[in-house]
């Protein structure tokens, strides 16, 4: 049976105390997109502005648990600056680490195949929230949440 | 305590060991466990009598039927109901408030009407109506909650006005507060008004009797109370259950088909279209003789003493880091509690728990109005039940400090 020491890694918890990118951006001219987790009642607002295709700022509002709090924290400091297709990319690495691999995900990715693989770097640690099935939705809320703002700006 | 020492053994899950530790379980408002006296009545039916109801001739359908029809019957004594009949056996409760919904109030609720519910209530008595108001034009009326987590019965009067149905939970699911459903019921029929009830954490804990509830309508679920999963009732004055249209069609529920229509079937069994969840009948029923034997008196008693002593071991340990949320005397609650402790968020507080093997919910409790009435997205929910005892809530109470440790910000 995994331990809590596999779960709650000091990293996490120093992003959960420490929260990077928090607040909100003002709309318009920054994109807004809310993502809920029906289970648990965790909400997250993501507000977030493009320059040349890239993601030149994001914040991060909202309320949930420690993991939910570290995942959305560690997204925003992994995206600062990347391409949309990087983000995308890197956002089809972090669920797959989550043992979640979505088709849909997978077919509008086929063209990054061949793109620079992306070190997860801090992001690695929520790699033992799989050991934990009930609290992958939390890992995974922020990233879901920016893949739909992004599908919206796209649409 | 007023209840037999060896309570705990007649339950085999309680005595698992998880994360090394024997289970604590305090989630019984969520589901409760199961006796061997429901284990086996459920197996002794597939073992010796298994055959489909009210159909065949032989023997084995003979002695299904009769046990079925048995647990009606305790079912209805056990809530002081006129007859079997008007115990009508659904899914769970939320089946019971869809029937009550689509057949009650479909004949009887159109633009102008009113049904009259509570910032408290569960999503089985919320979403039905919400549901069938889109499509009747009716008006969904809330009725709000004092600062303790009460219902808030000052502007009672004017609520009614123009109210067809009140229904009403008997006992909150998240704050544990006994409404005072009689009363209720007394203003609700001076107005005019049914009086339907959500039973589902009130007929488990407390002796229940509809009439003295003044209650029409009663839905609660099976699952709570030590009986099976699959297996609700929604019960009902007969003559409101027979003025009602069915609810699903098919077989069981008729007297006649022809091609150009049907004849309904007489209750019960109007509104229990084809083979019913015959098994977990005959599970409910025995897990009503086996509370019976205990008494729900006994029950009652026991869970205002353990009530009392939780809501006062934790406010002596924790003081103001703590906040149990709903009424602070346990005269005016069930077991039921919602805890709020150092900020830390209700996930990783039942997670803590979880490894020293003790079982809270963690969530919305399927009552989202009422969470954003306290300001809160979800909460962690503490809920005992006849089989718990002070070690399990000293087990509760040792394990919130590292909790706090670990995520108090």
């Amino acid at each position: 049976m995994p331990g809590l020491e596999d779960l709650y890694k000091e990293i996490i918890l120093d992003h959960y105390r420490n929260p990077r990118n928090s607040g909100e951006l003002e709309c318009p001219p920054a994109h807004k997109t809310e993502g809920f987790n029906p289970l648990c009642g965790d909400e997250i607002l993501l507000t977030f502005r493009l320059s040349d295709g890239k993601i030149e700022e994001l914040r991060i509002a909202g309320h949930g648990c420690s993991i939910s709090q570290a995942s959305a924290s560690m997204m925003s400091a992994a995206v600062q600056g990347k391409s949309l297709n990087e983000v995308r990319a890197l956002t089809k690495e972090f669920k797959a680490m989550m043992s979640i691999h979505e088709d849909s995900i997978s077919d509008e990715a086929a063209s990054l195949e061949d793109s620079t693989t992306f070190q997860l770097g801090d992001l690695e640690a929520l790699r033992g929230v799989v050991k934990f099935p009930v609290r992958i939705k939390c890992a995974t809320l922020s990233w879901n949440t920016l893949l739909t703002g992004l599908d919206e700006l796209e649409d | 305590m007023t209840l037999p020492s060896d309570i705990k053994a007649h339950f085999p899950l309680l005595s698992e060991i998880i994360n090394g530790h024997t289970i604590v379980y305090l989630d019984s408002a969520a589901s409760s466990q199961k006796p061997l006296e429901v284990i086996e009545a459920m197996n002794s039916y597939y073992k010796t009598i298994n055959a489909n109801v009210h159909r065949g001739a032989y023997e084995i359908a003979a002695k299904a039927t009769d046990a079925m029809e048995d647990a009606r019957a305790q079912t209805a004594s056990f809530i002081g109901a006129n007859s079997p009949n008007e115990v009508i056996f659904t899914k769970n409760a939320t089946e019971a408030f869809n029937l009550l919904a689509r057949s009650w109030g479909g004949a009887n609720l159109g633009k102008g009407d009113v049904v009259l519910i509570s910032d408290m209530e569960h999503h089985a008595n919320i979403v039905p109506w919400q549901i069938l108001s889109a499509e009747k034009g009716f008006e969904l009326r809330w009725i709000p909650l004092t600062q303790e987590g009460c219902l808030d019965l000052s502007d009672l009067d004017n609520l009614l006005d123009g109210v067809k149905l009140v229904s009403v939970t008997a006992m909150s699911n998240v704050l544990g507060t006994l409404n005072p459903i009689a009363q209720i019921g007394d203003r609700a029929h001076a107005a005019g008004a049914l009086m339907a009830v959500d039973g589902s954490q009130y007929v488990p804990h407390l002796p229940s009797n509809v009439a003295e509830l003044n209650a029409d309508f009663m839905c609660f679920t099976g699952h709570k109370m030590c009986g099976p999963t699959g297996i609700g009732v929604l019960w009902g004055r007969a003559e409101l259950l027979d003025a009602m249209p069915p609810f699903l069609g098919g077989g069981e529920m008729i007297l006649d088909v022809r091609r150009d229509g049907f004849t309904a079937n007489e209750l019960p069994h109007k509104f229990e279209a084809g083979t019913p969840p015959i098994a977990e009948i005959i599970g409910l029923g025995a897990a009503i003789k086996f509370l019976k034997s205990i008494g729900m008196t006994n029950i009652r008693n026991h869970e205002i003493e353990l009530t009392n002593y939780a809501l006062s071991t934790l406010t002596a340990r924790y003081g103001d880091d703590i906040v149990i949320h709903g009424p602070k005397d346990a005269s005016n609650r069930g077991g039921v509690m919602s805890i709020e402790y150092r900020g830390v968020h209700p996930h990783d507080l039942s997670q803590v728990l979880d490894q020293r093997g003790i079982c809270v919910r963690a969530g919305h409790h399927c009552a989202k109005p009422l969470m954003r009435e306290l300001g809160v997205g979800a909460t962690a929910r503490a809920s005992i039940y006849l089989y718990n005892d002070e070690s399990d809530i000293d087990a509760l109470a040792d394990a919130l400090e590292p909790a706090g440790e670990m995520f108090a910000l």
